[in-house]
């Protein structure tokens, strides 16, 4: 295992589609045991990050080890299962077949009724492949990529079009996991997801890591709040109050993005008391990532 | 069969449960089973099983028996014989491989630990079986309904050279697979293959088409397996040379493989 610490290794890694750069000189270390999940909007790179670790995408320049060797190594591959965000199965197969199939890829594959279980489908094992339903397809997925009993377990978007009894189901299943030391690395764009599961949190935004941490530390810098009123008081004055993260105005409604809403909303009310159609939400992650990357700017 | 017995029968397929290193024979275990599990596959798809069976023996049932009243049976069992084994390596590659291509199959066997040649090992031998089982329908009929007279080892002469003559064919259906989308494959596959298959003699005999698409016939890979399996019937006179023909479908094989090796390089990079 390479220098017997690091289970996967991305090194000053870039990865182009002509001109579009997906991730951009991306250094992460994945250590043994830890869940680490990859959060970031649509297009952040995840999913690259994902395929270059997979050895599915070939790096424009950096390096990418499994286990110390190249990702593509069957000897890396044997211990590493996978669950992608872009396979529809094809497959006229039974899902115990279909399991069974893949199991028998693995030196020490789990039972195929183990490996079911762990994904909540034992019911469906006699049922075609062709005849599931996008939630059962998706924890088909899950089933194979668990089947062979894999030290390290890559889940990209996991429970995208779960419900959310799936969705819990599935979390549970992954702590299982993570308790018998499989190492694993999600991506989401869900922080609840993030911060329900993992030890560490990387985000990702336009292939950089702009932040990494402890779910909590994540969840305190990317947690705002959305402020929407009808006021007097100018964008630009709101702008400058301190832990405002963005400010859009619409004619006299306001739109506000904040980590501190209480010191925000006590100044506002301070500077106008006739204030109305006041509304405080959680802000969308976007903004969150918006934030995140300016401080990560001013920081540079 | 209720769903724990499925997953034990599933389980038994797996038949290295043990612990232990992985050996050599554990990889031999992985090719047989991943041939076995497309052959299963395919064996449920209707679309592929029927058109692929039913049409060689269809035309050669028509044309080869009671058009001509069972005379040439030979001649017609060399033709629809190569028309018959054409198909399973076209489509069983051309189709199979564009469609799991563009439905992220292939990267998913890709990142599983499956050999990438046992990938194409399980194609290669349901393409085989197919072409074999052709074979011996064709055989069959030419030897129950015609006049068709061949000695044993004829008989293994022209099965082997047609169900091996299906392996040109796969390196074409394979090379097109890499390239094309799922949702025209079978489209592009059929633009192959029954053009090529009327170019090459095996509907009207060679003979009978204008000089000029005569002369072109000779670039066409479904020709030169038809001389093949003429020249193993008696159908093309005793002096006919076999080795032009064989050399030329092993040229077309290895042309179409370098162009899939590129095509596969392409597809590795996501």
């Amino acid at each position: 295992m390479g220098n017997g610490t690091v289970v996967a290794k991305l090194q000053n890694i870039t990865k182009r589609y002509g001109a579009v750069t997906a991730v951009d000189d991306l250094t992460l270390e994945i250590q043994p045991g830890e869940i680490l999940s990859l959060l970031g909007p649509n297009g952040a790179g995840k999913t690259t990050t994902i395929n270059l670790l997979l050895g599915l995408a070939r790096p424009t320049s950096g390096s990418a080890t499994l286990f110390g060797i190249a990702p593509n190594d069957l000897n890396a591959r044997r211990r590493v299962g996978a669950m992608l965000q872009s396979s529809v199965l094809e497959s006229r197969a039974r899902v115990a077949e279909c399991v069974a199939q893949y199991a028998g890829y693995y030196p020490r594959p789990m039972r195929v009724a183990e490996a079911l279980q762990h994904a909540g489908i034992q019911a469906l094992a006699q049922r075609p492949v062709a005849k599931l339903s996008g939630g059962q397809r998706q924890r088909l997925m899950f089933a194979l990529a668990l089947c062979g009993n894999p030290e390290f377990l890559f889940l990209d978007e996991p429970t995208a079009g779960l419900d959310v009894e799936a969705r819990r189901a599935l979390w549970s299943a992954l702590r299982t996991l993570a308790a018998d030391g499989r190492t694993i690395v999600l991506t989401t764009h869900y922080l609840e997801e993030a911060d329900a599961l993992a030890d560490r949190v990387v985000v990702l935004n336009r292939g950089r890591v702009i932040a990494e941490g402890a779910p909590a530390a994540i969840k305190s810098r990317v947690a705002l709040r959305r402020i929407r009123c009808v006021t007097r008081v100018k964008a630009e004055s709101v702008g400058q109050l301190p832990d405002v993260q963005s400010v859009v105005s619409d004619g006299s409604r306001l739109d506000i993005a904040t980590a501190r809403p209480e010191s925000v909303l006590r100044e506002l009310l301070w500077q106008d008391p006739a204030l109305s159609d006041l509304e405080v939400t959680g802000a969308r992650l976007e903004d969150a990532f918006m934030a995140l990357t300016r401080e990560q700017e001013k920081a540079a | 069969m209720n769903s724990r017995n499925a997953t034990a029968s599933a389980d038994a397929l797996i038949t290295r449960h043990a612990s232990g290193g992985w050996r050599g024979r554990d990889t031999a275990g992985v090719y047989l089973r991943e041939a076995w599990f497309q052959l299963l596959n395919t064996l449920r798809m209707p679309a592929f099983v029927l058109p692929t069976l039913l049409f060689p023996v269809m035309f050669y049932l028509f044309f080869g028996v009671l058009f001509g009243h069972g005379a040439h049976g030979a001649y017609f069992l060399a033709a629809y014989g190569t028309f018959g084994v054409m198909a399973p390596g076209l489509f069983g590659f051309g189709v199979a491989v564009a469609v799991e291509r563009e439905h992220g199959v292939l990267a998913l066997k890709r990142v599983f630990p499956l050999p990438t040649l046992a990938y194409f090992f399980g194609r290669i031998v349901m393409s085989l079986l197919f072409a074999l089982l052709i074979v011996i329908l064709l055989s069959l009929m030419a030897m129950s309904l015609t006049d068709a007279t061949l000695a044993w080892t004829g008989w293994l002469a022209l099965g082997g050279a047609l169900v091996a003559g299906t392996i040109p064919f796969c390196a074409l259906g394979l090379a097109v697979g890499l390239y094309v989308s799922g949702q025209a494959a079978p489209a592009i596959i059929n633009l192959i293959y029954l053009p090529m298959a009327f170019l090459s003699g095996l509907w009207i005999p060679i003979q009978m088409l204008p000089h000029v698409l005569q002369q072109w016939a000779v670039a066409l890979p479904a020709y030169h397996l038809n001389q093949i399996a003429l020249t193993l019937v008696g159908a093309n006179g005793d002096a006919a040379a076999l080795m032009p023909h064989v050399i030329y479908l092993a040229v077309f094989a290895i042309i179409c493989l370098a162009v899939a090796v590129r095509g596969w390089k392409r597809v590795q990079d996501r």
